[in-house]
């Protein structure tokens, strides 16, 4: 049996309930992978993976599980070896008529006995044996209506194993870090949990009222519900050793922009101090204190950085990284005003978080804020994180 | 049984035609995904067609509430009627409109029901529907009637992965996942459009295509729809293939952000250092 096949799915993390697993056995008995491992393969998947994330490590449980095994997808392969592709076969009405009349049993009990015989290489055009082209009732690109039929479909004769063993599913698998897609449908949570925009709905009291005063002539009072809208701000550290995650934070940006409808997005070098510039090759900037001042609390803050500087950067007075540039206050200090400002906040770093401990000043800024993985586990986290309050715990 | 084979306008691969078959046989929902443009809504369609059924299509917007599917109880009609004594108010079933759920509950034949883009609407949408596609029927209190399903309905679910679904609901479903058709596939679907489509104006274009999809830094990557569109522009316009080598035509029905737009022309203009040609390397 494969009962190891459901703790192998469960150890390689795959969320698959004994719901499911039930089914799939539903479907075996019906036959429905038609006694292909190749089709087991994508009618267990369709059952049991319900996320294209979890394609890849399905993949691998797949692979522990059936490594080994003899199929007679095999078989098939080996008769396809022996056929080669030739013209399709064309035919008068007349002769189809003639070859429709087989019986399936007979055309079965034939198919076998060639098959035990080996008469399937190289034939083409032939009446009885297995082979390319012909009327026989087995074979490929033939034409027979009661015939058995050997993988004319160009992917049918992929081993399953190999289709596993190919993993062309890793790209999908969440713990790399992220494409727009991905980041979309993360920071579609941030609108999921906070509906936007107005909704209409009949006022009860105001339409009795006015029925009231109309002397019973009714009168229906509709008014546009407005609903919590989702409020982010977003902070990204540019420049530097974020060079390389340049790419990824632009995405990061056009997919928040479109997800969020009141949106405000700030741009820093290594640590924001008394200047958070507004675009990115920082030429304009607004006052870190103004901005701190009239900004509502209730804006959902995302600070994305990664985290990585000289200590001095933070705590020392002109600290700054760029050498014309002079602050009065230290880094860190405007890391707690701003922390201090908006309770629900938190920080993504593109760093593994096995690397976070390496690096003095990423655990200066985590004690700040709570941070995250910029992968697609990690924005999920943290915009669960954000939605929930759990910031304001430790704040 | 109903045993779906695929129709000739719509080219599937073997998996999702399995997979839809499961899906019939098991009589569950298929939760299908995929990158837009990959051609899920069409599959119900092809359902429909190739196993002769009429299909009920439920489009889902961010507004649409799981009950406006089973019925909707015009309340704002019966209370105008009893002003003006039009009908007999005493009769509330008149009121009360089924809605496309309801609809493919109470049909005397089976019908495919496609939900389509179902994660337009509130998160707790799938949720609201658990029950009624468990059991296939639902109750009305306003007549005490029980609509039940005479025939389960095939029931094709789309996704583009706005929000998560949850996870009591995909348990009860059967999910396919679209890939992005290879060059091999794209060109029989590219057949079904235009049989009479000259291979090499198909091969070039083609080209043109997987290139323009390898750049990662794209906004929005051009689909199938948006290859046929511009391959009927191209038709349209009598464009030969030699041009279509050496300059990109009908950018505009490939790719619709100017960001994108300009990226492409300057990488084909030659100055940057990846494709730096737009003469691609021969990938047959």
């Amino acid at each position: 049996m494969f009962i190891n096949f459901f703790f192998n799915l469960k150890a390689h993390g795959v969320p698959v309930s004994l719901h499911e697993w039930i089914t799939l056995h539903h479907a075996l008995s019906k036959n429905l992978n038609d006694c292909s491992l190749t089709r087991f393969y994508h009618v267990a998947r369709s059952i049991l993976v319900k996320n294209e994330i979890f394609f890849d490590r399905y993949d691998l449980a797949f692979l522990d599980t059936f490594k080994d095994i003899e199929t007679t997808d095999e078989m098939l392969e080996k008769i396809l070896e022996g056929l080669k592709k030739v013209k399709e076969l064309k035919l008068s009405e007349e002769e189809k008529r003639q070859i429709e009349e087989l019986d399936l049993d007979e055309v079965l009990r034939n198919f076998e006995e060639q098959l035990r015989q080996g008469h399937f290489k190289e034939h083409v055009g032939g009446n009885r044996a297995i082979g390319t082209g012909g009327r026989s009732t087995q074979g490929a690109w033939g034409y027979n209506p009661a015939g058995v039929r050997i993988g004319q479909g160009e992917s049918r004769h992929k081993r399953a194993v190999q289709i596993a063993e190919k993993r062309s599913f890793r790209n999908y698998s969440s713990s790399i870090t992220l494409d727009t897609r991905q980041m979309k449908v993360a920071l579609a949570h941030l609108r999921a949990l906070l509906p936007l925009g107005p909704e209409e709905k009949l006022n009860l009291e105001a339409t009795i009222d006015a029925t009231s005063k109309n002397a019973g002539e009714i009168e229906l009072i509709w008014e546009n519900k407005e609903k919590k809208a989702a409020k982010v701000i977003l902070m990204m550290d540019v420049g530097g050793s974020m060079t390389p995650y340049a790419r990824m934070v632009e995405r990061l940006f056009s997919a928040a922009s479109s997800q969020i409808s009141r949106f405000k997005h700030f741009y820093f070098h290594n640590c924001p101090y008394q200047d958070l510039w507004t675009d990115i090759e920082r030429r304009d900037s607004v006052s870190t204190a103004e901005f701190l001042r009239s900004e509502d609390s209730d804006y959902k803050l995302i600070m994305v950085g990664d985290a990585e500087m000289a200590p001095s950067e933070l705590t020392w007075v002109n600290g700054a990284v760029d050498y014309w540039y002079h602050n009065d206050i230290p880094g860190l200090v405007w890391l707690q005003r701003i922390r201090e400002k908006f309770r629900d906040s938190i920080w993504l770093t593109p760093i593994q978080r096995r690397a976070w401990g390496y690096v003095q000043t990423t655990r200066m800024i985590a004690d700040i804020f709570p941070m995250f993985e910029l992968t697609l586990d990690g924005l999920d986290d943290g915009v669960k994180f954000l939605m929930q309050g759990k910031g304001r715990l430790n704040a | 049984m109903d045993y779906f084979k695929g129709t000739g306008d719509y080219v599937l691969s073997p998996e999702l035609k399995d997979n839809v078959n499961v899906s019939i046989a098991l009589g569950r929902p298929l939760l299908v995904k995929g990158e837009p443009g990959t051609g899920k809504t069409l599959l119900a369609h092809s359902i429909a067609e190739g196993i002769g059924k009429r299909l009920n299509i439920w489009n889902i917007k961010s507004t649409t509430k799981a009950r406006e599917g089973l019925y909707v109880y015009d309340t704002v009609q019966r209370l105008n009627d009893a002003r003006f004594g039009d009908r007999d108010i005493s009769d509330i079933k008149q009121y009360i409109k089924l809605g496309k759920l309801g609809e493919s509950f109470s049909s005397e034949e089976q019908v495919v029901l496609l939900i389509d883009e179902i994660d337009k609407a509130d998160i707790e949408f799938p949720n609201d529907l658990l029950n009624e596609l468990d059991e296939m029927s639902f109750y009305i209190p306003e007549t005490g009637e029980t609509i039940k399903a005479k025939h389960r309905p095939i029931v094709i679910i789309t996704s583009n992965s706005e929000k998560e679904l949850p996870d009591p609901f995909l348990r009860r479903c059967v999910f396919h996942y679209i890939e992005f058709p290879s060059e091999s596939l794209m060109e029989e679907i590219v057949y079904v459009h235009f049989p009479v489509i000259e291979k090499k104006l198909l091969r070039e274009c083609l080209k043109k295509f997987y290139w323009i999809r390898q750049f990662d830094m794209l906004r929005k990557k051009p689909s199938t729809s948006e290859l046929i569109d511009w391959i009927q522009a191209l038709m349209a316009g009598g464009i030969s293939p030699s041009k279509v080598e050496k300059e990109l035509p009908f950018l505009g029905t490939l790719l619709k952000k100017k960001e994108d737009t300009d990226l492409v022309a300057q990488s084909s203009s030659g100055h940057h250092g990846f494709n730096t040609s737009i003469r691609t390397r021969n990938v047959y």
